[in-house]
């Protein structure tokens, strides 16, 4: 019994004791934020993961422009004859930019020309027409198509492509030319142009199709004059990205489109682009500092800032002309 | 006025309706024959592929195989083999083949491959694709009988287990592509290596800690920027930077490896790891915004700090998606084949990558490589290689796509 009370004295002391103590630190405790060195390493080194990729392009920027000035600083070499010849043979000294820019081009335009409507006509059926079912099916086949190798289309090109092609052309087209390569190029920025064209046009609000139906327009009114308008901002954005990876492309080209530098616009011609000159000459030995090696960093230089470009011009015409719903 | 006489619902209402649903059902049918074209140039690309890699081949032996053996060629022992070669290959070939593997150590198929390549030497005279084998098969046997009265025909498989294990070789009839896919896993494992952690920080960096201000936007808009930049300037890059510049460290001289140039599979490697970091940064973003907030708030809320929520809480949940990612990454840097001759892949090694500092080939590049050679029956081993890389694919996307799959059914 007096143990008892000795303890319920010693607990309610203890507990007291206690009580008051928390509450006197309580009434000390330190609110402001502490500083904590782990955290801070941390978010430093996290800081510094995310600022590298901004070193990767200045990289890119400098080292492609170190190489290009020298090129340029080269006698035999100036921009004006760089920019606005159309010859390009490094052994004797000529180098116009032009000869391998058509080559880019032609390739680039057929490419589009085949990838724009195909694209653009799968991605409204995918998006208006298609069950969910039968888009359950369809899409993951355009994702397949879009994540075969470009070395692999440059092989269908060579030798599935370019034999049709010598049947319905015959003497006309060369082996290696333009056309083949273009069109499987085509193919393979297709899918590319149809999801970003579907997620556009899927985007647009369903109040819109609804009220067209309402006005008693069919289907393919409604998607023809309503929704793809609509959409137009996010399908022009989807062609120049498109545009951008036809002109940066290089495998294809580089297997079906020929060696050797030409200035022409015929597709049935052999022509080498400008990212299939790069591979080709880099492929071999080449000496540091000669001119062979800077010609290709100033090819570099360009063919990164017409990308860069239209990359920007892209995203540019999407906050641009976004038709906002709300 | 009745309001009825402007109710379209005479006769040339009528047709022009009929007009309406003829060319709403053209174009449809048009919408659709779009998609079935690309579906068809995906099929004609993969019958392109496997119409390749099966087919008739002609060949003639130089040298006759009776002059080696009294045995038919099909019925030769491991042991007689290596007597054979011993006897008939000089001594300093046959030591270098035996410092590459042991002659004892090596399977009777290599031997007979070694004995048929340097001894026998075949030499192919036709090959023969899949479709042309199976509805020409008389007509191919009468021609072959004609033009190559000594060639043997046979219908042969260019994928085959052998064409898997066995190293380069300037013969297509023995090439194979161990070297190639060991180079492409070694490069794809120091992209990775490379590229996930930095790649992960940099989505945490932007998703979990970066103020807004112009400097976030300004890498927000950069990663999306690079993401565009062709993959041969990515090339130019790294022999510029990895090759050039830091050669002492690529080529492995520092660490006291003198027999190689900055050409090597470190300098491809952290080429291919550049190369898929945006991919890898912008996907992570992806999975980590995916996050309830209500997470992170509940963390906050018991005092974690934000490393501790990140840690804990976020990225857990994020993983399936992260992963997601780096699988598309892998896939993608496994394809890559431009930057690859840039940075300078040899096209011709016989020997396995020993370490990041050796010299390399890769897959895609030895398809590139064959592909672009004149002879009919590199075009056939260049259509296994491509069946090869794209079961490879195919794996690694599949596992992608599962993954996601069964995060969101977690969900």
């Amino acid at each position: 019994m007096h143990l008892r009370q000795v303890q319920v004295w010693i607990f309610n002391g203890l507990s007291s004791i206690v009580c008051g103590q928390t509450l006197l630190s309580m009434n000390q405790i330190n609110l402001r934020k502490k500083s904590r060195v782990g955290e801070s390493i941390i978010q430093a080194l996290l800081f510094l993961a995310g600022i590298l990729s901004i070193f990767t392009t200045i990289a890119i920027v400098y080292e492609l422009g170190k190489e290009a000035m020298l090129f340029f600083n080269n006698p035999d070499v100036t921009l004006a004859k760089f920019l606005g010849t159309a010859k390009w043979q490094p052994g004797i000294g000529e180098f116009g930019i032009w000869a391998l820019v058509s080559a880019t081009l032609t390739t680039s335009a057929i490419a589009i020309s085949i990838a724009l409507p195909l694209g653009l006509a799968s991605a409204v059926y995918l998006s208006e027409y298609a069950s969910p079912k039968a888009r359950g099916i369809l899409k993951p086949i355009l994702e397949i198509l879009a994540g075969i190798p470009t070395v692999v289309y440059g092989y269908f090109a060579l030798l599935f492509v370019t034999p049709i092609l010598k049947n319905i052309f015959g003497d006309n087209i060369q082996v290696y030319n333009m056309l083949s390569a273009g069109m499987v190029m085509g193919v393979m920025i297709l899918p590319l142009i149809s999801s970003m064209s579907e997620d556009a046009l899927s985007a647009v609000p369903r109040s819109l199709r609804e009220a067209a139906y309402a006005m008693g327009a069919t289907k393919l009114e409604t998607s023809l004059q309503i929704v793809v308008p609509a959409a137009l901002s996010g399908i022009g954005a989807a062609v120049i990205v498109g545009i951008s990876r036809a002109v940066g492309e290089t495998m294809i080209v580089a297997v079906a489109s020929g060696a050797g530098p030409n200035f022409t616009f015929n597709p049935l011609q052999a022509a080498e682009t400008m990212t299939g000159h790069i591979a080709r000459i880099s492929g071999g030995d080449l000496s540091y500092n000669s001119i062979d090696y800077t010609s290709l960093f100033a090819i570099a230089l360009m063919l990164f800032l017409v990308t860069l470009a239209l990359n920007l011009v892209s995203q540019w015409v999407v906050n641009r002309f976004r038709e906002r719903y709300e | 006025m009745n309001p009825h006489d402007h109710f379209p619902e005479g006769s040339d209402f009528h047709a022009s309706l009929r007009t309406r649903y003829r060319t709403a059902a053209i174009w449809q049918f048009l919408f659709l024959s779009a998609l079935l074209t690309a579906i068809l140039a995906l099929t004609a690309l993969l019958y392109n592929v496997v119409d390749g890699a099966f087919g008739y081949i002609a060949y003639e032996y130089k040298d006759n195989p009776a002059e080696f053996t009294s045995t038919p060629v099909d019925e030769l022992t491991k042991e007689e083999l290596l007597i054979i070669l011993k006897t008939n290959l000089s001594s300093g070939a046959y030591n270098k083949l035996d410092n590459e593997q042991p002659m004892e150590k090596r399977s009777q198929a290599d031997l007979m491959n070694l004995f048929l390549e340097r001894l026998v030497r075949i030499d192919t005279k036709g090959t023969w694709s899949l479709t042309e084998s199976m509805l020409r098969g008389a007509e191919i046997r009468a021609e072959a009988a004609e033009k190559y009265p000594n060639a043997i025909l046979e219908f042969r498989s260019w994928l085959t287990p052998q064409f898997l294990v066995a190293p380069m070789s300037s013969r297509a009839e023995f090439a194979g592509v161990r070297t190639a896919v060991l180079g492409s896993l070694w490069l794809v494992g120091i992209a990775i290596f490379f590229a996930l952690p930095i790649g992960t920080g940099a989505a945490i960096y932007l998703q979990e800690y970066a103020p807004k201000n112009w400097l976030t936007s300004l890498i927000q808009t950069n990663i999306n920027n690079l993401a565009g930049v062709p993959s041969i300037v990515y090339g130019m890059l790294g022999l510029a930077v990895f090759v050039r510049t830091l050669e002492p460290l690529t080529s492995g001289a520092m660490f006291g490896v003198t027999d190689s140039n900055g050409r090597t599979i470190l300098s491809a490697g952290l080429t291919m790891g550049i190369l898929v970091l945006p991919l890898i940064i912008i996907n992570a973003q992806e999975a980590i915004k995916a996050v309830p907030d209500s997470l992170r708030l509940a963390a906050f809320g018991v005092g974690a700090t934000r490393w501790q929520t990140v840690w804990h809480h976020v990225l857990p949940n994020a993983l399936p998606g992260i992963l997601t990612g780096s699988i598309l990454a892998i896939s993608r840097a496994l394809g890559e084949t431009a930057p690859l001759i840039v940075v300078g892949a040899s096209t011709f090694i016989s020997l396995d990558p020993e370490g990041p500092f050796s010299k390399f080939t890769a897959l895609p590049i030895q398809i590139y490589q064959w592909t672009t050679r004149a002879q009919s029956e590199f075009h056939a081993i260049a259509a296994a290689a491509i069946i090869v890389l794209l079961i490879l694919l195919l794996t690694l996307n599949a596992s992608a796509i599962l993954l996601r799959n069964r995060h969101q059914v977690r969900r």
